[in-house]
Formats: C-alpha cells, sequence, structure tokens
C-alpha cells in the first residue's frame, strides 16, 4: 500500500536517517519537525537538518506473529524501539539475529533494507532496519 | 456565562461481535432509535447528531457518517446537523464530548451520539493493516508496527522495570470475561482461566490474544439533554459531572515515558477537578483496556494505584464485588472493541448501571463511574465522571 509520492517524499529521511535540530534548545528529532514543541515559536528558521548516526541501544522490543498482509513473509519478526545516540527515539525491525538473542538495553546500528512492496508489480520500498553490535 | 448541566437519558446498543449479516448502516440504525426509544422521546425532538466512528472509510468505503446515520435514523426531513467525530478509537468519547459541549453552551437541548464500527467486511489480516492506520503511517506502521506489537513493547519494558509478572496483565482478560459472560450483548459469552490467558497463541510477545481486544462490529448510542429540558418534560437521567480530553504525541516513540499514559493521567486530573469527587468516590470504572497492559497503566494513570503497582488490584479489587469493580461491561476483551462505538458503549453501559438495570452485573449501590476512552497508543484519552443524584 501506499501512492508513490508518498514513498519518494519521506526517502532522503529513511534512506541517510536524516533528522533535524533545534537551534534554539539544541534537541534533535527524527522525523524532522517543522517545529520544535518544547520551543514552538522561538525555533522558527531555526531547525537546521542533521545527519543522524545509526547507532544506539534497544528501548524495549516484540516478536510479532500477527501481521499485516504485507509483513505476513518477515514473520514472526523483532520490532524494537531504538534510541539513537543523538537522543530521538524511533521504530524499526531488528535484523539478522536470532530473536532469542535480541535484548533491552543491547547496542545496534542501522543497515539500509527493504521494508516492502506493493504487491507484486509494485514499487519497492526501502528504508532503515537495525542489526547487533 | 450560560451553562446547563448536562444529562443522559436515553441508551441503546445493537449485540457486539462478528454481525455478518448486519451493514454499517443496520447497525446505527438499530442503536440509535433504541436510545430514543428508551429516553422516551421522539425523533423530532432530536435537535444535532454526532455520529462517532473509526475507519469506516478504509473498511466499508463509507465517509459522511453523519449523514448517512441522520438519513436512515429517518431524521433526515427534519434537517438537523449532523456530523461525524473522529479521534480514531478515542471517537465516541470525544464525540459525547462534542455533544455534552454543545448543550452546556445552551445552543442545544437535545443531542444524539451514535457510534459504529463494522470491522469484519475485509477478510482475514487486511483489517489489521487498516487498523494500524490509527498509528504514525509513515514512521510506525511502515516499519511493521501494529497496535498489538507497540503494546507489547510497552508491556516488556513496564513488566521489568517494575517486575510485574504476566500473571497481572491475563488477571484484566480473566476478569473482563467474567464480566461479559452476565452482559447479553458482548461479543464474547465465556468465561476464561487465568492459564487459559496466559497460554493463548502468540500475537506479539509478550502478548498473546487472551491480551488482545478483538475485531468486533457493533454500535451504542445514548441521548443527551440540559436540565432545562429534562424539568419541563418530567424526565430523568444521568448527569455528565465532568467531561476531559487530553493529547499526547501521535506516536509511541516520541514519548518520554512508554508505560506512561500522559493524555489520561491529564484528563483525569482534569475531570475530578471538575466533579470535585475523589479517586474512591467511584463506584466503578470503564477503562480503555484495548491490550491488557493498558488496563494497568490506565489504572495507574487515572490515579487509582501508584505508578507499577497496578497489580495489586488485579486479584481482588477490580471483581464486581471489589473496592473498584474495572470493566462490569466486559471491557474492550470481551465486550468487545468496535473501534468508534466503544467509547458510547461506555456510557451505555454506565447508563444501565446507574439506574441499576444491569441485572447480574449490577455493582451494588453504584453512584459514580469514570469512563476513559483511548486512541491508539494513548494519543488521545477522554475521561468522563457519571452519577449522582
Amino acid at each position: 500500500m501506499g501512492e508513490l509520492s508518498r514513498i519518494w517524499r519521506e526517502s532522503e529521511h529513511r534512506y541517510r536517517l536524516m533528522g533535524n535540530r533545534c537551534g534554539n534548545c539544541n534537541r534533535v528529532f527524527f522525523p524532522i519537525r517543522a517545529v520544535c514543541p518544547h520551543c514552538h515559536r522561538e525555533s522558527i528558521g531555526k531547525m537546521k537538518p542533521m545527519e543522524l548516526s545509526g547507532r544506539g541501544e534497544i528501548v524495549s522490543f516484540t516478536i510479532v506473529h500477527d501481521t499485516p498482509p504485507s509483513f505476513v513473509r518477515q514473520r514472526p519478526y523483532a520490532l524494537a524501539l531504538i534510541k539513537l545516540d543523538e537522543g530521538p527515539v524511533l521504530t524499526g525491525q531488528i535484523v539478522d539475529a536470532e530473536n532469542d538473542s535480541i535484548e533491552m538495553g543491547k547496542r545496534v546500528r542501522s543497515v539500509f533494507r527493504k521494508i516492502g512492496e506493493d504487491g507484486k508489480s509494485g514499487i519497492i520500498q526501502y528504508g532503515y532496519k537495525f542489526v547487533l553490535e | 456565562m450560560l451553562s446547563e448541566n448536562v444529562f443522559v437519558i436515553g441508551a441503546g446498543e445493537t449485540k457486539y461481535g462478528e454481525l455478518w449479516e448486519k451493514s454499517l448502516r443496520d447497525l446505527a440504525v438499530e442503536a440509535g432509535l433504541k436510545a430514543i426509544e428508551n429516553a422516551g422521546i421522539y425523533s423530532r425532538d432530536v435537535q444535532i447528531l454526532y455520529g462517532s466512528n473509526s475507519l469506516a472509510g478504509i473498511i466499508n468505503g463509507q465517509e459522511n457518517i453523519g449523514s448517512l446515520i441522520a438519513d436512515f435514523s429517518g431524521i433526515a426531513s427534519g434537517n438537523i446537523p449532523a456530523v461525524r467525530i473522529e479521534a480514531s478509537s478515542a471517537s465516541g468519547g470525544a464525540a459525547v464530548r462534542e455533544a455534552y459541549l454543545a448543550i452546556k453552551s445552551g445552543e442545544y437541548d437535545v443531542a444524539v451520539v451514535g457510534g459504529v464500527e463494522k470491522m469484519t467486511d475485509i477478510f482475514g489480516n487486511e483489517v489489521l493493516d487498516m487498523m494500524s492506520s490509527l498509528l504514525d503511517r509513515e514512521w510506525e506502521a511502515f516499519f511493521g508496527a501494529t497496535p498489538a506489537a507497540l503494546a507489547a513493547i510497552s508491556a516488556r519494558k513496564y513488566m521489568k522495570d517494575f517486575n510485574v509478572k504476566k500473571e497481572a496483565l491475563a488477571m484484566m482478560s480473566v476478569n473482563d470475561h467474567a464480566n461479559a459472560s452476565l452482559n447479553p450483548n458482548s461479543h464474547f459469552k465465556n468465561k476464561i482461566t487465568l492459564d487459559q490467558a496466559l497460554n493463548a497463541t502468540s500475537v506479539a510477545e509478550p502478548l498473546n490474544l487472551m491480551d488482545c481486544s478483538p475485531v468486533t462490529d457493533g454500535a451504542s448510542a445514548i441521548v443527551l439533554a440540559s436540565e432545562s429540558y429534562l424539568k419541563k418534560n418530567k424526565l430523568n437521567g444521568m448527569r455528565i459531572l465532568a467531561s476531559a480530553i487530553s493529547q499526547d504525541y501521535l506516536a509511541l516513540h516520541s514519548r518520554d515515558s512508554i508505560y506512561t499514559l500522559d493524555s489520561t493521567r491529564i484528563a483525569a486530573d482534569e475531570a475530578f477537578k471538575r466533579s470535585g469527587l475523589k479517586r474512591e468516590d467511584m463506584s466503578f470504572v470503564e477503562l480503555h483496556d484495548s491490550y491488557s497492559i493498558y488496563g494497568l497503566m490506565e489504572l495507574e494513570d487515572l490515579g487509582f494505584a501508584k505508578k507499577g503497582e497496578a497489580d495489586k488490584l488485579v486479584e481482588e479489587d477490580i471483581k464486581l464485588g471489589g473496592r473498584l469493580p474495572v470493566n462490569p461491561s466486559g471491557g474492550l476483551k470481551a465486550k468487545g472493541n468496535p473501534l468508534g462505538a466503544t467509547g458510547v458503549g461506555q456510557f451505555v453501559e454506565a447508563f444501565l448501571q446507574l439506574k441499576g438495570k444491569a441485572d447480574k452485573r449490577q455493582v451494588k449501590d453504584a453512584r459514580y463511574g469514570l469512563l476513559q476512552n483511548m486512541a491508539g497508543t494513548g494519543s488521545t484519552s477522554v475521561v468522563h465522571i457519571v452519577g449522582g443524584d
């Protein structure tokens, strides 16, 4: 599911982990925000793009068994909240690891992977997943 | 400032469940007409209608729910306003709040809120993708997050940080099923044992099928009226003592804590402040326990237990005869969770409880009830306190 423009629009952020930083309070955001939720109008015009390292640790995770149709072939898969070293927390899959080797607090780094596709002849969607360090 | 007291004067609902033979409009109309009949008024007395629904656009291909309900309830000829309120699985509570404000302001005297969801018109797990639209599609669901998966992520950390056993989560579901077995409208009529709750098929570890609310069809409706209308027409009803709504970040990963529901905490504090009542005044609570872990988190964020300590309530307190009966209706796990109807259904239950008409699941001497309705992983919470004289 998903129209081409919707997938394309977010590609820079998904491919390169592009976030941004508030020039007023220095907090880092991913995905990017037009306005800092802490500084409000003081942040306008001061949100600067910033590439994130993709390194961080597992806040918590689950092994997903009941999945939407587009993820059926991947099940069961590990899905985690990852706290990046720069501060933001994001949601992503953990791959290339036995599910029982995944633990809260373990270090991970991002990798560029296929996320899904729009049926057999539809567009392929790419983005980040994570591997244990 | 004009400020009317607001009452619920009638309530009605369909059975909840997999209702293959009934359509979206069938359900909405059935519940709406039951509520109007129950209120003892006529359709022509209704001045505004709020439809609450979450996913009809993608599940049923039907938007414009306000008009649909008004039309087939037979009130289109009255040309009254009819709109849909959407706040995901908190649509119902949010719609009741809009009706409450409309009456409180003095603009209207009689409003109907009709909540409906027809979820089984879609095959298999396609509906799971649609339900994931209540998350952040681009930054959660795109990567494989589902509502259950995010609840599971909260559950794992909660259980570890507070050393809470899985049994405590399971007890929430056992309680829901026990109460639902006494509710003729509930999706599930069977009781479950702790063993069954702990050993069901895994959905998203550590949560299994018995931790998750089902995919439910159903509709619930209530009629609200101003105090002056009640007096003029010699009616009585259940007073809405406080109504509060609060918001949080859409995505779970944007919040400071993944097991604190700030939207629920803030709405609850506001509702208690406005009602002048205390936690211990509540005769029962209806929680939005779409996943068992949320039941525990909500008891804490509503102020009935300290963070990480709701497990102390699950053995005895939450039962029908306990100190704080939780989900006498059967809750989202067992009465069912027809998203847009769920929050309105909580009012239907409260109305029965406070009128003493809840039959076998009647909470003894019920005087005040708290109703908490929530969107997704907690992005919106609506808290109402009802009852009194």
